[in-house]
């Protein structure tokens, strides 16, 4: 015990190694290899999150922010347009700019440049207004000389509207909020105040809520069926247990395609479930049951698809609780339900969780199932988003709803959290 | 063998007008092909410590499982209190259970674990608290009762086990290995205390146990079992004393065996010829008629080695093999009568002459320290 490094923790010292380096510094040093090694493995990963998702994520936040069509298309003009006050309309000055940018955009053929770009942009802001630009842009090559003002409207009477050059102002500017207001069913009045949207172009806000409570139903759909089937499971002995694993796989192994295939054939008026119950004379040929191309479909398709993904982990939660405990809960005097709910339910918590976590997120950005059974109905917020950055290619909408959406999962998540605790969750 | 447990058993009903716990003629097969249990005729007296013991597989827990009502006895009937309990579900039997890996309830507090049969029944808050402080006291835990059992120890969880098994105020109490997850020390230490609770309360107890010291410490009466039958249900002193066939001889403590066949028999006492041509004098147990094969059971601690013509009914020249200090005593192997694995004990008395390996000796017993039991085939 007088050993200089035995006593030195009592006086806080560092401790020193057998050949006097501190052992901090020591331990660090052998370490250091080890630590570099399980670095370098995670390299691969490392950079694939990186290139595959932390990349596009940051990219869609950006452009659903970031809308540059205006200051491309018209460079002097989306810059002289801000000193203007909104009154009346804008000077002769910003005119003849305004005038010169079109003369010089109409010749313009680079991608995102041109004056259809502009057009575009702005009818997503006046719907009906693009016509006017292209006509428009057709003949400022002949105006050749002042009072520029004067020759414009002479074109056309429309650009005596300030909301059109409001309008212009705003859309001038990289930055802007006007697809986020979109997204949720809003826009900026011709003063510039947010108001919301004409009830006929109200669409997103309506998806959303639709999205989030079938997500929310097909969760609940899968709980009901998979909380029986996994109880099954981790019951039965091994042989029987394996079987019935592989029948609630066996969707993994089959093509998406294919299983939704089958439920348009299975489903479908003129399919295998109507024919069977027209045949029993359950109902009449006339009656035939809508049950594909609407909600009824989309929910019925992908609590099947998504069923494994609850099954899985509340399989393997119960599989580790013994059976034991229901015994015990029994020889104590509690009846079946009574040990089942007071025991075994609370000790598949985890398990649920889990399953509904991962079934609710998986549903909440579901594309594809909606897409190929949802008819008009049945669509979902994310073939919206496909559609605005496939069809319509308004990117900058699409990425807002994309990040609303990210949003609203990353707000269940925290719910999640608080609710259950995200380290409770076991998935498998 | 089955002649054994039904003279025993009727001993015990003397002791009790009616058995509290009863058997009759169960029978229990879990796939319709093979018995596990195979015509289980036991009574137990109220207040009784009994233990089943037996090897691996022999049914043990497939019996304690059918009285508590967790599998359905295939034949037969088990009574409870004089009634029949077949058709009575587990949770209207009312009996208290320890399961081996203790079963405690990971969700819940020890307390909450505790009041869960109180609460079952619907007693009051303030009573259910008493209980459970009462229970938590006589295990010697009363600080633990807010702890979940994952932070208790394997000994504590053990005893919360128990505690809440007999927290109810249960008349029986089964019990399938509730030791067997723990170390010597803390076992024996268990062991004792279980036994204690076991006497200050006067609850009957069935314990199922594999580990046969455990059972000749604490139980009243035991029942060795073998292949879904009781081949012997005694005291603990008369299983080792007086084991009634070759397989509670062998399982029960350690035993020499010896192989022959009989000659004759008189009073009790045989002679039987050994295979090297030898002659022995035994108690005539569970024999056949003369020249049918018997095996003869002998305790190494009831050897004697050079012993005086007197004393021994019997003595046999064999050749020290193997010695082992043991301190107490020298544990002495042996080659008699072509048994290799024969073993004496010699205790370490100061006068006793050194023994040397490779030596000739000559051993004896007397005669009823021998018991000729059914022929065991080698
Ligand atoms: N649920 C079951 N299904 C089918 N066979 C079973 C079942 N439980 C037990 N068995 C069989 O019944 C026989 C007796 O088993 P049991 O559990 O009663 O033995 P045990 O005496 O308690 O053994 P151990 O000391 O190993 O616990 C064994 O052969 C076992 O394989
Ligand atoms: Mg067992």
């Amino acid at each position: 015990m007088t050993d200089v490094a035995m006593s030195a923790p009592t006086n806080h010292a560092p401790l020193i190694a057998a050949d006097g380096v501190p052992l901090k510094l020591k331990l660090a040093r052998t370490t250091r290899r080890m630590k570099w090694r399980a670095f370098l493995l995670t390299v691969p990963l490392v950079l694939f999150l990186l290139i595959a998702f932390v990349m596009p994520i940051g990219e869609m936040l950006y452009r659903s922010m970031h809308n540059p069509t205006g200051s491309n298309v018209m460079p002097q003009f989306s810059v002289a347009i801000q000193d203007w006050d909104g009154e009346g309309l804008p000077s002769e000055e910003i005119f003849k700019i305004f005038v010169e940018d079109m003369t010089a955009a109409k010749k313009n053929r680079e991608v995102g440049k041109t004056i259809g770009n502009l057009a575009t942009r702005v009818n997503y802001e006046i719907p009906g207004s693009r016509s006017l630009f292209t006509r428009t842009a057709r003949k400022t090559k002949n105006i050749k000389e002042g009072p520029y003002k004067e020759a414009l409207l002479a074109l056309d009477q429309k650009w005596e509207n300030p909301v059109l050059w409001r309008t212009l102002q705003r859309v001038s500017k990289d930055y802007t909020l006007a697809f986020y207001l979109a997204a949720t069913d809003r826009k900026y009045a011709e003063n510039g105040d947010i108001v919301s949207a004409d009830p006929l172009y109200q669409i997103y806000l309506p998806i959303l809520f639709k999205t989030i409570w079938m997500s929310a139903l097909i969760t609940l759909f899968c709980f009901i069926i998979a909380y029986p089937v996994s109880y099954l499971l981790s019951t039965l002995p091994l042989r029987t247990s394996n079987l019935l694993m592989i029948l609630v796989l066996l969707p993994f192994w089959t093509s998406l395609l294919v299983r939704t295939s089958a439920w348009i054939a299975m489903l479908q008026t003129q399919g295998v479930i109507n024919n069977i119950m027209v045949y029993l004379g359950v109902i009449t040929d006339e009656s035939r049951i809508q049950m594909i191309y609407n909600l009824t479909g989309t929910i019925i398709a992908m609590v099947h698809i998504l069923l494994p993904f609850m099954i899985l982990p509340l399989y393997s939660v119960m599989k580790t609780i013994p059976p034991t405990y229901m015994r015990a809960a029994r020889s104590m005097g509690a009846s079946g339900t009574y040990s089942f709910i007071k025991v075994y339910f609370p000790q598949t918590i985890p398990g649920i969780a889990a399953g509904t976590l991962l079934v609710f997120i998986l549903a909440i950005g579901y594309y594809i199932t909606p897409a190929l059974v949802g008819g008009s109905d049945g669509l979902l917020i994310s073939n919206l988003i496909a559609d605005h950055i496939k069809k319509t290619l308004n990117w900058s909408l699409g990425a807002a709803l994309g990040t609303i959406l990210l949003v609203v999962v990353l707000v269940f998540y925290w719910i999640y959290n608080k609710l259950v605790g995200v380290d409770n969750l076991k998935f498998g | 063998m089955s002649l054994a447990a039904t003279q025993n058993s009727s001993a015990a009903m003397n002791t009790s007008t009616e058995a509290f716990v009863r058997f009759e003629n169960v029978q229990k097969s879990y796939d319709g092909e093979i018995l596990v249990v195979k015509d289980l005729n036991l009574d137990i007296p109220e207040g009784e410590f009994l233990t089943m013991l037996g090897p691996s597989g022999s049914g043990k827990t497939t019996s304690l499982m059918m009285l508590a009502g967790f599998e359905p006895a295939t034949h037969g009937e088990i009574y409870l209190g004089g009634q029949s309990i077949n058709n009575v579900p587990p949770n209207k039997r009312g009996i208290g259970m320890v399961f081996q890996n203790y079963a405690l309830f990971p969700h819940m507090t020890v307390a909450e674990n505790l009041a869960f049969p109180l609460m079952v029944r619907k007693l009051g808050k303030a009573e259910i608290e008493a209980k459970v402080q009462r229970a938590l006291e006589m295990v010697e835990l009363p600080q633990m009762g807010g702890r979940r059992p994952a932070q208790l120890s394997g000994g504590q969880q053990q005893r919360v086990a128990v505690a809440r098994a007999l927290v109810f105020d249960p008349k029986l109490i089964l019990m399938d290995e509730p030791l067997g997850a723990l170390d010597k020390q803390l076992r024996e230490q268990m062991q004792y205390e279980i036994k204690h609770i076991h006497e200050n309360l006067g609850v009957t107890v069935v314990y199922v146990t594999h580990d046969q010291s455990e059972a000749l410490t604490m139980s009243d009466r035991i029942a060795v079992f073998e292949d879904g039958v009781i081949q012997q249900l005694s005291t603990p002193d008369d299983l080792y004393e007086r084991p009634m066939n070759s397989f509670v001889a062998q399982f029960i403590g350690e035993n020499n065996k010896l192989h022959g066949r009989l000659t004759n028999e008189k009073d009790g006492i045989c002679t039987v010829e050994l295979d090297d041509g030898s002659k022995l004098k035994a108690a005539a147990v569970n024999v056949g008629g003369a020249g049918e094969r018997t095996t003869l059971s002998l305790r190494p601690e009831r050897i004697e080695i050079d012993p005086s013509a007197n004393q021994v009914d019997n003595t046999i020249t064999g050749e020290i093999l193997e010695l082992i200090y043991l301190g107490d005593h020298i544990r002495t192997r042996m080659n008699v009568a072509g048994n290799t694995e024969f073993i004496v004990k010699v205790p370490n008395n100061a006068g006793n002459k050194p023994l040397a390996e490779g030596a000739k000796v000559k051993v004896g017993w007397k005669a009823e320290d021998c018991r000729a039991l059914d022929p065991l085939e080698v």
